[in-house]
């Protein structure tokens, strides 16, 4: 026999799971929020999608050859965060607004942490951090009335939702999305379609989006109507602002979110109250990004403290009890 | 009474593949021109040779002795010439060790003394039964190989309540416990009533995966005979059949971490192929000398079950089973989850080989192992609720304290994270390092 045998440890089979087929599952899920989004506002949504994807590919492949390691933009993981940052820019702002962040969060937040799997930030909230800190006048004022697709002169709606307690667009407009907000944040039937279909395909854990938008929802219902208590709009706190694209696909970030169901509970939970926080009594119309980059920066705590409950644990426990 | 059991902690959905064998009714494997019999087959302390080169042996005949308490016989599995004593490799040890070399004369001869011990279990005392296991040289043989004559011995301050008896038989592609069941349900049975009255255990739990209904149906029908027996039928999930996996599903109990054993809470496990080797010693007076080997894959032309001798080379049974369909990939002594690779045919099977697997190529090719994207799907399928992830990355980084931390030496290397880790990546290598680096530091650290 010519050809020799291979010999390696055991497991000899592996499931079909790969890093590849789950980002290509994220990109799929993202697709009707994009499309939405284009249909929305307006083909420019097209172009800015277009030029994010392309500038986080391009950095990713242009910095690896750089610094000499293996290009890896085939596993899709870069036109996730192109995605992402896209769909979370309002629909006029200029196209080197998505090349300049894409590549800041390519390069800056992920792979001069060491690349994928070692980044401790989201990168395209970062990148979204970043550009609001560096061009605040168009990442708030360059948004767009859906469907006639002309500038919109009033700010998100979230403003005049956190001040009031409630808001003019009716529970139709908001699941369709036919209100001013960034590309993909609007459109709830969309983003509910895509964070179903990673639920279902077990590519995200659940707990996360529940406990971000049960708490936001329950505190806006106690707290959300000034004056007075458990008068507020739930819907309307998930509904108007990024909550929903934030809930189902940034902080179920794989990297950047807890490794156990529990944990992962607590990081809904947490950022859910963070962003209540700071749109209810803080200075930002709109607080998810921060919440979100908050609780990634608490991730490393959580795995620390929050650890699954080991087999056979119930004897150490009476042991040191002094039972037995 | 009969239990359906479909929760489970952790563990994989791994497609199973049975089919290739399951209908593959035992067959005797023949006698092959030279058998290899390591002289230690079991957990414990080697037995003593009692045979030299150019002696001849019949089959069933005592070969090698126990010494010491954990220890088990090793006999003669046909007649024979001894060729010589000498160091083999050993497949599973990695290394090399002692073993008598048989060459058969082709006539299969018994040893003229191999008669029934008893024909029914009244007229046998649990001594009695203890001892036949012990001079049948019987280990378990679910793949462990401890010697039965110890387990059915537990210390006094241990008190046993329940026998399972463990037909799950989890382990993708294996059938060789699912034919046992079907062709000898009434044996088996009758091995798990030795069990039970060896040990002076009341009751007695039959525990089988729901993808062996035929298995269920015949095991049903020869429990019913006796009194006291239940059944207990399990979702199809890997790893079910781990001892520490069914005393929690099937009585709700959990072992204590290593080294924490069944009986620490009150449990004996076997697995059928060992109930019905016992039977056969008691009733027909042969002692372990063959077992059932399922030889199966994609790489073989025709999956089969057989009865095989121990020391058959494993080159002969692929042979026996149709020879390779194509190029072979992997060989693997064992199941494809917790089974070891070969590196030559040349290696005989032991006491515990249930199966040979051969997968394709393709098969066994190699995926490129990628950055831990921290997904924790291997938390999730970790059946004792242990982090993988943390432990091999500090495993790999040589942060062994931190790994111990981790509770590494509780892992029982069923290969769950690895199967499904995306990333691809050799979790239990890591893991597997770090126990044998926590160990020899414990050794190092009690001699000092």
């Amino acid at each position: 026999m010519g050809d020799r045998l291979l010999v390696t440890p055991s497991p000899h089979v592996k499931s079909t799971k790969t890093v590849q087929g789950i980002m290509l599952d994220v990109v799929i899920a993202l697709c009707p929020a994009a499309i939405a989004g284009t249909v929305l506002f307006g083909f420019r949504s097209a172009l800015i999608i277009l030029v994010s994807v392309a500038s986080a590919v391009a950095s990713e492949a242009l910095y690896q050859k750089a610094v000499k390691r293996q290009v890896s933009i085939n596993d899709f993981s870069a036109v996730i965060t192109g995605l992402l940052l896209a769909l979370t820019l309002p629909p006029h702002v200029p196209l080197w607004i998505p090349a300049i962040g894409a590549a800041f969060a390519i390069v800056l937040v992920k792979q001069v942490f060491g690349g994928l799997g070692n980044n401790f930030l989201n990168p395209a909230l970062a990148a979204r951090a970043f550009l609001l800190a560096a061009w605040p006048l168009h990442m708030t004022q360059d948004w767009v009335n859906p469907m006639t697709y002309d500038a919109a002169t009033s700010a998100t709606p979230l403003a005049g939702f956190n001040a009031t307690g409630q808001t003019a667009f009716t529970l139709k407009q908001m699941l369709l999305g036919q209100r001013p907000g960034s590309i993909g944040e609007t459109c709830i039937l969309a983003l509910l379609l895509g964070g179903l279909y990673l639920i279902v395909r077990d590519i995200i854990d659940y707990r996360i989006p529940l406990g971000y938008l049960g708490t936001l929802a329950i505190g806006t219902w106690i707290f959300g109507k000034p004056g007075a208590f458990f008068q507020g709009d739930p819907l309307g706190a998930i509904f108007l602002g990024g909550a929903f694209i934030g809930a189902f696909f940034m902080a179920t970030d794989y990297v950047t979110s807890p490794v156990t169901p529990r944990g992962r509970l607590y990081m809904g939970i947490g950022c859910g109250l963070i962003t209540l926080v700071i749109r209810l009594w803080g200075g930002y119309p709109e607080g998810v990004t921060y919440a979100i980059l908050f609780m990634n920066l608490v991730t490393p705590l959580i795995d620390k403290y929050v650890v699954p409950r080991y087999y056979g644990s119930g004897h150490d426990k009476m042991a040191r009890k002094g039972g037995r | 009474m009969i239990t359906i059991i479909k929760k489970m902690i952790g563990g994989v959905p791994v497609p199973d593949k049975k089919e290739l064998s399951e209908k593959s009714p035992v067959g005797f494997a023949g006698i092959p021109d030279e058998l290899v019999l390591f002289v230690s087959q079991h957990i414990g302390a080697s037995p003593v040779p009692l045979v030299k080169p150019k002696d001849t042996v019949k089959r069933g005949q005592i070969i090698a002795e126990p010494q010491g308490f954990v220890s088990a016989a090793l006999h003669a599995p046909t007649s024979g010439v001894i060729k010589a004593i000498e160091p083999r490799f050993h497949p599973v040890q990695a290394r090399m060790c002692e073993a008598i070399i048989l060459e058969p004369d082709g006539r299969h001869e018994p040893v003229e003394e191999l008669s029934p011990v008893a024909s029914d279990l009244d007229s046998i005392s649990p001594e009695k039964i203890r001892a036949v296991a012990e001079q049948s040289g019987i280990v378990g043989l679910g793949g462990a190989c401890f010697p039965t004559s110890v387990k059915l011995t537990p210390p006094e301050d241990k008190h046993i309540d329940t026998y399972l008896l463990n037909g799950s038989e989890c382990e993708p592609y294996l059938t060789a416990d699912h034919r046992v069941m079907l062709e000898q349900a009434d044996k088996v049975i009758f091995g798990l009533k030795a069990l039970m009255k060896a040990s002076g255990v009341e009751r007695g739990i039959v525990c089988i995966e729901d993808n062996k209904p035929d298995a269920i149906e015949a095991m049903k029908q020869a429990m019913s005979r006796y009194d006291g027996l239940e059944l207990a039928v399990l979702s199809t999930r890997y790893p079910r059949g781990g001892e520490k996996q069914l005393t929690q599903a099937v009585l709700g109990r959990e072992v204590p971490p290593p080294p924490g054993l069944p009986y620490d809470v009150g449990v004996l496990v076997s697995n059928v192929g060992t109930a019905y080797a016992l039977a056969e010693a008691i009733l027909t007076g042969l002692p372990l000398v063959e077992r059932v080997v399922t030889v199966t894959g994609e790489g073989v032309a025709k999956p089969s079950n057989f009865k095989a001798l121990i020391g058959t080379p494993v080159s002969y049974l692929i042979e026996k089973a149709g020879g390779f369909s194509g190029t072979p990939g992997k060989v693997i002594m064992g199941g494809p989850m917790m089974g070891c690779a070969i590196k030559s045919l040349d290696v005989p099977i032991v006491k515990g080989t249930g199966g040979i697997l051969v997968l394709t190529k393709e098969q066994a090719a190699q995926e490129p192992i990628l950055p831990c994207i921290k997904c924790g799907k291997c938390i999730d399928a970790c059946p004792l609720g242990l982090q993988p992830l943390w432990i091999s990355a500090y495993a790999e980084r040589g942060f062994m304290e931190e790994a111990e931390s981790f509770r590494a030496m509780d892992c029982m290397e069923c290969g769950c994270c690895a199967y499904i880790c995306p990333a691809k990546r050799p979790l239990v290598q890591w893991i597997r390092m770090a126990k044998s680096e926590i160990t020899s530091r414990r050794k190092a650290r009690r001699q000092s």
